[in-house]
């Protein structure tokens, strides 16, 4: 529980952080709210030889209005997103997913673009800004890209992020009239989903599932079929294709795949889908 | 001073601390403890400032069993900050023997040599076989990591049945796995005629997983050495400094005197902290090696694998009734996981609950026999409990079997065979006598707490339309014996210490009141509860008490705190204690006012010559009095001040009845605890706030074993649940509010009419969800699930259940075992 040695050095700015970032090369690590990197540190598992602890930007938490969609700041904290008029208005599922990720410790210090640069497909956050179509925007030496979040997660812990890049914000497009439902199943309220569904319904449905596969997946299947006019309990049946669900200690990937299921099927009701 | 041994049956009449006149005892006081807890003031070991201290690092076997080939530590050595590393043979010659077990139940039981370091083989993963010393804690858990360690891998003894076997051993030395076999079987042919004649059988059979205590402090430890006169002063998070203190000076070969043990805050234990340990040893030893001061505190992963662990049992358990379900006998057969060694209880956690697997209920005949066995897994011991959650577990869950076998509802069955009222003292078919007790009330009262009936009448109508989403309702009705103990029973199981405690009640001048108690709080409160229980007596307020304690150098003799024992024993001697300070004082008093004692009456405060209410003598005065002693009776010594070594007459037996009701997801096998209801009975209480609070987290840390808690080893030996990520210790999220009542059955062995309380919540709570559980599913034909009942449990269980139905077939948890 006591980490290796490391450095460790503030950024002042996203310039400044994006300049360390170049100096120390993947040596060095980006440190926001801490709450992923911090406890694989102490169990050795992460060694970084450099932290740049870019947690105290400013510039970088807000949540704007773009006129059709949100731009969120990478360093707006989970309890930011969770009580935010504009996000919960618009995007009032995004809301109520960082509501529900970790306890509230996690989410006082927990970033959103620090849990979708970590990749965990485990998280909440990422399978929901997948099911809404959302973009993320990226800084590097080179300037800025958006990158889709349908191309981001690349596999385990790995993302499109280049080790000289900076997650700056995320946008997600407004879906003011959009029916949701989140259907997070975990053993306590505090763990990560052994499996997670997000469902958006605006015209077309869109359905984001968290922990059943080393990324954050669409249940495209389940999407198809839909828009084939299939019912919300047949197309919950194929919510398993696609998906590569590990197994653990909470669950067997059979186990797995049966709760996305039933949980795509509840998520559909909930939707009216 | 005024010293009295005393191991009188109290008379159950002055039971009433709580009588008329009282206004302390029975209120809700908030703790006196919590301000310093809660605003981090509080100090635990790691908090204390040592100038100069080193910091130990252990080198813990990644290898559940083999032998140690070699351990270079020239490596470790040349780290930065490092001031020495040794392995378990370069400290061969610092113990006397090995880490010592307390309890050697039988004569001929098996107890392997179980150095602080290994020197030849490990037995488990986290057996500690080489040490780091250095500047920092962090130099020294990097050096850590380069001491070079040889094994020779040995097979993994895991499966108890298995151990049982003696196909590998742990042990190759000892010759078999099993460390002893124990009976307690008073008339085998009575439980061979009730079993003979009976129209009833159940036979079940349990698995009591094995729980990690996670306490919320680690544990640590930190030894400085006088610089002249060979000293040692160990600050350690333990819940024993009493006992710490002995079986160091036992080990080490430093003279008792020398050693001067201080608990200081101690962030709970549930048992874990009541044990020596290898690095309490290690530490004492480099401290006197290196002549500075040595620190440790444990990581959490450490805590997982090096802290013992609790429960680890097979259960066989057989109930005999006749056709109306009245219980003619009880048969339990039990294998007990002790881990790869004996810690300094281990051996007599089973016997704990030894004596009570009959629960609640009048039998006939009764047999227990537990075997015991050693694994390569972390050494089991006490926890929050220790022995008898698990005896009441068996009991409760086979009493519903029998409900469903004789086809009445569980809280009939009950009814049909609690021990009734008058026959308390009830002597057990075990051998104990229960001190006192009415279950029917804590039943009646809790039934209508949880409001059963209506639940029932939702559950039907769920099961009617078909519903997903099953309700069921489980009852618990459990006794327990603590107050530990006797002395003279402890002996006859041959536990190696008594069970009494000791207290010291002094007046100071100014009429303010120190208590020194051998008690030894680490989250119980009992600065709060024995400054009340004085006040109460003395009638002053209990901010005028100060309570001293987990100090060897202040209170020299104690016997510490676990199994509940500390009201009871520890408690009701400071009760002793203060009415001989009031006694002496009372004749301070007549003197002064040239009354006879007699003629006094204690009232407000004072002593009042009766009928003459102006001559009178306030207990301030008396106090200063006394301590002049200018005009004190003749042959009286000076101060007000008395001693008290208490030795219970028998246990305490509390008792109550919990109701859960769930709400299992047929869909998901999530288990949703809809509420529950505790009607507990632990006799007079002192401070109610502080009973609850115990109850609560009883009741917690009880349903963590039925939901969420397993401390799960994989074949070759490896603890897959080391972190909080993969041990669910549940959190307040988890659980509804409690509906919580009491019933007051005073327990007539101590003068206080006091029982225990800090285990009842964990002993009543498992079985009353479990069996609520299997009435949710009892209309699939399901019988049982194992613990902890975990999503992917539940769910394969309703699968098979429905695959066989049709089949008319009962499903057990062992079929549909994922």
């Amino acid at each position: 529980m006591i980490p290796a040695k490391f450095d460790y050095s503030r950024a002042s700015s996203a310039d400044d952080a994006l300049a360390q970032l170049a100096e120390y090369g993947d040596e060095a690590k980006l440190l926001a709210g801490g709450h992923s990197l911090l406890p694989l540190m102490k169990l050795r598992l992460a060694t970084p030889a450099r932290l740049v602890d870019i947690g105290r930007l400013s510039e970088l938490s807000y949540v704007r209005d773009g006129g059709d969609h949100l731009a969120i700041g990478a360093l707006t904290r989970h309890r930011t997103l969770e009580t935010d008029p504009l996000v919960r208005s618009h995007v009032a599922v995004l809301a109520h997913v960082a509501g529900q990720v970790g306890d509230p410790q996690v989410r006082h210090r927990g970033t959103i673009g620090g849990s979708i640069s970590h990749g965990d497909a485990a998280s909440d956050l990422p399978a929901a800004v997948l099911a809404l179509g959302g973009t993320f925007v990226v800084r590097g030496p080179e300037g800025q890209r958006e990158i889709p979040a349908s191309e981001f997660h690349r596999g385990f812990l790995e993302t499109a992020l280049a080790p000289d890049e900076l997650l700056t914000e995320i946008r997600v497009p407004k879906s003011s009239g959009a029916t949701w439902s989140f259907q997070k199943f975990n053993r306590r309220a505090q763990d990560w989903a052994i499996v997670g569904v997000v469902a958006v319904r605006n015209g077309s449905t869109a359905i984001g599932l968290v922990n059943m596969g080393s990324v954050p997946l669409r249940a495209t299947a389940v999407e198809a079929a839909l828009a084939d006019g299939a019912s919300a309990t047949d197309a919950a049946e194929l919510a398993g294709e696609g998906t590569e669900p590990s197994s653990d200690l909470n669950a067997s990937s059979e186990f797995r795949r049966h709760l996305a299921r039933v949980l795509v099927r509840r998520a559909l009701e909930e939707v009216g889908a | 001073m005024t010293t009295v041994e005393t191991n009188e049956e109290a008379p159950p009449e002055a039971a009433s601390g709580q009588g008329s006149g009282s206004r302390i005892l029975g209120t809700r006081r908030l703790r006196r403890e919590d301000p310093a807890l809660l605003s981090g003031e509080a100090r635990f070991v790691d908090d204390l400032q040592i100038p100069g201290a080193l910091h130990v690092a252990f080198v813990r076997s990644p290898n559940a069993h083999a032998a140690i080939r070699s351990v270079d530590l020239k490596e470790a050595l040349a780290y930065p900050g490092v001031v020495a590393a040794y392995s378990g043979a370069d400290l061969r010659d610092a113990w006397a023997g090995g880490l010592p077990c307390a309890w050697p139940v039988t004569a001929d039981m098996k107890a392997p040599l179980h150095l602080p370091l290994a020197v030849e083989q490990v037995a488990y993963v986290g057996d500690a076989v080489a040490v780091v010393v250095a500047r920092s804690a962090y130099e020294a858990v990097d050096a850590s990591a380069a001491v070079v360690v040889e094994y020779d891998p040995l097979p993994a003894v895991i499966d108890l049945e298995a151990a049982r076997s003696d196909a590998e051993l742990v042990h190759p030395s000892l010759g078999t796995n099993v460390s002893y076999v124990w009976e307690l079987i008073p008339d085998p042919d009575a439980v061979a005629q009730a079993f003979a004649s009976a129209t009833h059988v159940v036979s079940e059979r349990y698995v009591q997983q094995r729980l990690i205590p996670a306490a919320m402090e680690p544990r640590g430890v930190c030894v400085v050495p006088e610089v002249f006169g060979g000293g040692l002063t160990v600050y350690s998070a333990t819940q024993i400094p009493h006992i710490l203190r002995t079986m160091l000076a036992v080990t080490t070969g430093v003279p008792e005197a020398s050693l001067r043990v201080v608990a200081p805050s101690v962030g709970g234990g549930f048992g874990s902290k009541l044990n020596v340990y290898a690095e309490e040893l290690v530490c004492v030893a480099l401290a006197r090696k290196l002549g500075r001061p040595v620190r440790w505190t444990e990581e959490r992963m450490e805590a997982a694998q090096a802290t013992i662990q609790g429960r680890g049992q097979i259960q066989n358990i057989e109930l005999a009734a006749d056709a109306e379900g009245k219980l003619l006998a009880v048969r339990v057969e039990l294998l007990a996981d002790m881990g790869a060694y004996l810690q300094l209880v281990t051996p007599g956690i089973p016997l704990l609950g030894a004596f009570l697997y009959h629960g609640v209920y009048d039998v006939g005949a009764y047999s227990f026999r537990c075997t015991s066995v050693f694994t390569t897994k972390t050494p089991t011991d006490a926890y929050r409990g220790a022995g008898r959650p698990e005896a009441t577990y068996a009991i409760e869950r086979a009493m519903d079997a029998l409900a469903r076998k004789v086809g009445v509802a569980p809280e009939e069955i009950r009814r049909r065979n609690y021990i009734a009222p008058d026959k308390f003292p009830y002597p057990s078919p075990a051998g104990l006598v229960f001190d006192s007790g009415n279950y029917e009330p804590t039943l009646d009262r809790a039934l209508q707490i949880a409001n059963v009936d209506e639940v029932r009448a939702e559950q039907s109508s769920r099961r009617a339309v078909g519903a997903t989403r099953h309700l069921g309702v489980g009852i618990s009705t459990y006794v327990e014996m603590c107050g530990l103990a006797p002395s003279r029973v402890l002996a006859s199981l041959n536990y190696v210490a008594g069970g009494w405690e000791a207290a010291t009640v002094r007046v100071l001048p100014t009429a303010k009141v120190q208590v020194v108690t051998g008690t030894s709080p680490h989250g119980q409160g009992h600065e709060t509860s024995w400054s009340m229980i004085v006040a109460d007596r003395l009638q002053i307020q209990p901010e005028d008490v100060e309570v001293l304690h987990s100090d060897t150098s202040i209170s020299p003799f104690g016997l510490d705190t676990y199994g509940s024992r500390s009201l009871a024993v520890g408690g009701t001697a400071i009760a002793l204690a203060t009415d001989l300070v009031i006694d002496k004082a009372r004749k301070i008093a007549a003197h002064q006012l040239e009354a006879a004692e007699a003629d006094l009456v204690y009232e407000g405060g004072s002593f009042a010559v009766r009928g003459s209410p102006d001559r009178a003598m306030a207990f301030a005065a008396v106090a200063f009095e006394a301590f002049t002693a200018h005009n004190l009776p003749e042959g009286t010594e000076p101060l007000l001040q008395a001693s008290v070594n208490w030795d219970p007459p028998n246990f305490t037996f509390p008792f109550g009845t919990h109701i859960a009701v769930v709400e299992v997801d047929e869909e998901t096998g999530f288990v949703r605890l809809v509420s529950y209801a505790a009607v507990d009975d632990c006799g007079n209480q002192v401070n109610p706030l502080i009973v609850e609070g115990q109850v609560h987290g009883g009741i917690a840390q009880g349903i963590a074993q039925a939901l969420w808690e397993d401390a799960v080893y994989d074949e070759a030996g490896n603890l897959l649940t080391s972190t909080f990520a993969d041990y669910l210790v549940p959190s307040a999220a988890e659980f509804p509010s409690f509906d919580l009542d009491h019933t007051v059955t005073p327990s007539p062995t101590n003068v206080l009419g006091v029982k225990g309380v800090g285990e009842a919540g964990t002993i009543g709570s498992a079985p009353a969800v479990i069996n609520a559980i299997v009435d949710a599913l009892s209309h699939l034909g399901i019988t049982d699930i194992d613990m902890p009942a975990s999503p992917e449990r539940v769910w394969s269980l309703v699968r098979a259940a429905r695959s066989a139905s049709g089949s008319g077939k009962e499903t057990t948890a062992q079929e549909a075992r994922p």
